[in-house]
């Protein structure tokens, strides 16, 4: 049995005349301990996919349809106090920017009792000792002294660690990684990734990591995601994602890392912005900045197909792969 | 053995080497406000050992001895130091007791003021939407009456009510709910308004994603991060309940002549001031004006402190 089994998910926001929808029917499974990826540019729906699974959105945003199931239990309709027993406790989430997520005026040591504390009847020396055994797994130097601490005492590197230290200390089955380097510089995002990687795959903790970083992805995540305006566009193994895009959204984006362009030439980015919620096309929703669009894609919606090992949603993806390159030159 | 061993600093070392003392030390005006306080205060606490005589006992009030002068005027008693008031009492020993009153009215006032306030602020602040504009709005209402004009209300319905013995003898208490119901929108308005700010704030999200229930998050989490801009109104509000308690005693709707606070004090004397006594009234007004001015002097430069705004490195 799979550890999450997200169905047919819809989050919409009310707005003052309108309703947007900001998730249209999502599904995805994941497996106890399994890594998964989430990518899509600003505003897919990344994060509230997140908060989704944490059933933490908040007004006036709601979930409109679908489940959640996690650990058995649909937890996209559980009452606040069922909920609270889950959040935290069998399933954590990591912020993006660690400079924020600590509260200022609390030590580590108190923020990390107080955790233990809501979840955990315990004497305060025993959730100490916790807290020390999980700050060392995350190499943190000294632990004793880091409790005593104020978050603003640290780097934001520190910072993250005790961040993942945190999530960590309910043993939880699931974490979501919401752009958890992105705040960082480059070698210390290594560091975190690779310390992540290593504490899911050791303790067997499914992750979920939300990120726009495709390389981290293929580093980190057995399976992929890739989200467009609210929808799973493209979903399966990452290495067929990273390296056989089927969707034309996927192979722009793969397209578009500087990698993939010659020095001294403009990067090949995707044309156009992502369509705002209050005005989506009819039918696909990348079709307005697809070169492959055709009538149909303007029309109507494409469904999820299995192409191969993945499933893409995309009307054309068949004569794209018989051969896109004299399409194009037609 | 050399050990090169930092101990980490005591939670006392720490206060001492913050920001905030030493700007306390630098500034001359925060350090003298700051001992005249503690005088005050000194006096106040310890009043009964202090004072020569005891202001509330009749037995050390002698119609013979009524309005002497103080010391330093011809036609004084030596006994006296501020001289006596028109019933004969010791008027330095009424005022060390008066003090002491003011004082007492002044900070539980604010201290319930504050809990009201603070309360309402965060759940308004935090819950948002209806629960916000209800209170809100109910703040709007108490606001708009002056704080006066609903203690005056109030204080006189309820004496006329209970009859002015019963009045006498609870008057502290019908003082402090008085001006700390009447006052506690300034606290709510401030609170809502810092709560509406830290909310939106990640380590908010990341409480909610731990599993806190919403009362903890807005005690332990929201709460100590709004605590400046509380301390900066808690003392301009000790200042100003003092001023709201003194005039409505010198009303004569408050504290009782036989139990004067500072208020009731300048109001018996008021009588006398032009048949001569000026100084029943204008001692204790001059140590109403020194207390309140300086913890108004405190208040300000709390503020500048605690306001990243004006900080001046």
């Amino acid at each position: 049995m799979s550890l999450l089994s997200v169905r047919e998910l819809s989050v919409k926001f009310a707005m003052r005349d309108e309703t947007v929808t900001a998730l249209d029917q999502i599904s995805f499974d994941l497996g106890k301990g399994e890594r998964l990826g989430i990518v899509g540019e600003s505003g897919a729906g990344k994060s509230i996919t997140g908060f989704a699974l944490m059933n933490l959105i908040s007004q006036p945003g709601y979930i409109d349809s679908g489940s959640v199931t996690f650990e058995g239990k649909d937890i996209a309709n559980l009452p606040e106090a069922g909920m609270r027993h889950v959040r935290g406790n069998r399933m954590a989430m990591i912020f993006q920017d660690p400079m924020v997520t600590l509260n200022p005026v609390l030590t580590i040591g108190q923020q990390m009792v107080e955790t233990l504390f809501a979840h955990r009847k315990l004497s305060r020396a025993e959730a100490k000792q916790i807290a020390i055994v999980k700050l060392r797994e995350v190499f943190i130097p000294s632990p004793e002294e880091r409790l005593n601490q104020y978050p603003h005492e640290l780097s934001g590197g520190m910072r993250q660690r005790i961040i993942i230290a945190i999530a960590l200390l309910l043993d939880p089955q699931l974490i979501i990684a919401d752009e958890p380097t992105t705040a960082l510089d480059v070698t210390i995002q290594a560091d975190i990734m690779e310390l992540l990687l290593e504490l899911c795959q050791s303790n067997k903790v499914g992750l979920i990591l939300i990120t726009h970083d495709l390389g981290v992805v293929s580093q980190m995540t057995q399976r992929t995601l890739v989200m467009y305006a609210g929808r799973i566009i493209e979903a399966g193994p990452t290495r067929e994602i990273i390296n056989d895009p089927q969707h034309p959204y996927t192979q722009g984006l793969i397209n578009a890392l500087p990698q993939q362009t010659p020095p001294g030439q403009r990067l090949k980015q995707i044309p156009g912005n992502m369509p705002s919620l209050t005005d989506m096309p009819p039918g696909c929703p990348f079709s307005p900045r697809c070169e492959y669009a055709t009538d149909q894609c303007r029309t109507t919606l494409p469904d999820m197909v299995r192409y191969g090992d993945v499933e893409v949603a995309c009307h054309e993806v068949a004569r794209l792969q018989s051969g896109p390159t004299q399409e194009k030159s037609a | 053995m050399s050990s090169t061993e930092i101990t980490p600093p005591s939670r006392w070392t720490r206060i001492a080497k913050s920001g905030m003392v030493h700007s306390f030390r630098r500034n001359p005006v925060a350090v003298g406000s700051m001992l005249v306080f503690l005088c005050i205060a000194m006096a106040a606490v310890f009043a009964p050992v202090i004072a020569p005589f005891d202001p509330y006992d009749p037995i050390n009030m002698d119609i013979m001895n009524s309005e002497f002068p103080p010391v330093w005027i011809d036609g004084s008693d030596p006994q006296f130091v501020f001289g006596t008031d028109d019933q004969g009492r010791d008027l330095w020993s009424t005022i060390l007791y008066g003090t002491r009153l003011s004082l007492l009215i002044g900070l539980c006032a604010v201290a319930l003021q504050a809990f009201l306030g603070i309360s309402i602020g965060l759940i308004a602040g935090y819950i948002g939407g209806r629960t916000d504009s209800l209170l809100m709005r109910l703040a709007d209402i108490q606001l708009s009456f002056s704080t006066l004009m609903v203690a005056i209300i109030f204080l006189a319905v309820t004496q006329a009510m209970f009859g002015s013995e019963t009045f006498n003898q609870y008057a502290v208490y019908f003082l402090i709910a008085v001006i700390g119901v009447a006052e506690w929108p300034q606290y709510a308005r401030t609170v809502r308004a810092t709560v509406l700010a830290e909310k939106k704030k990640e380590y908010i999200d990341s409480a909610r994603v731990l599993g806190f229930g919403p009362v903890r998050i807005m005690v332990r989490h929201i709460l100590p991060n709004s605590l400046s801009p509380i301390f900066v109104i808690s003392t301009v509000q000790v200042a100003n309940a003092i001023i709201s308690e003194a005039s409505l005693s010198f009303l004569g709707l408050g504290m009782p002549p036989s139990q004067p606070s500072l208020g009731s004090l300048i109001s018996s004397g008021f009588d006398y001031i032009f048949s001569g006594s000026w100084w029943i009234t204008a001692i204790p007004g001059i140590v109403l004006v020194v207390l309140v001015l300086v913890i108004n002097l405190l208040g300000d430069w709390m503020r500048d402190v605690l306001n990243p705004k004006l900080y001046k490195g």
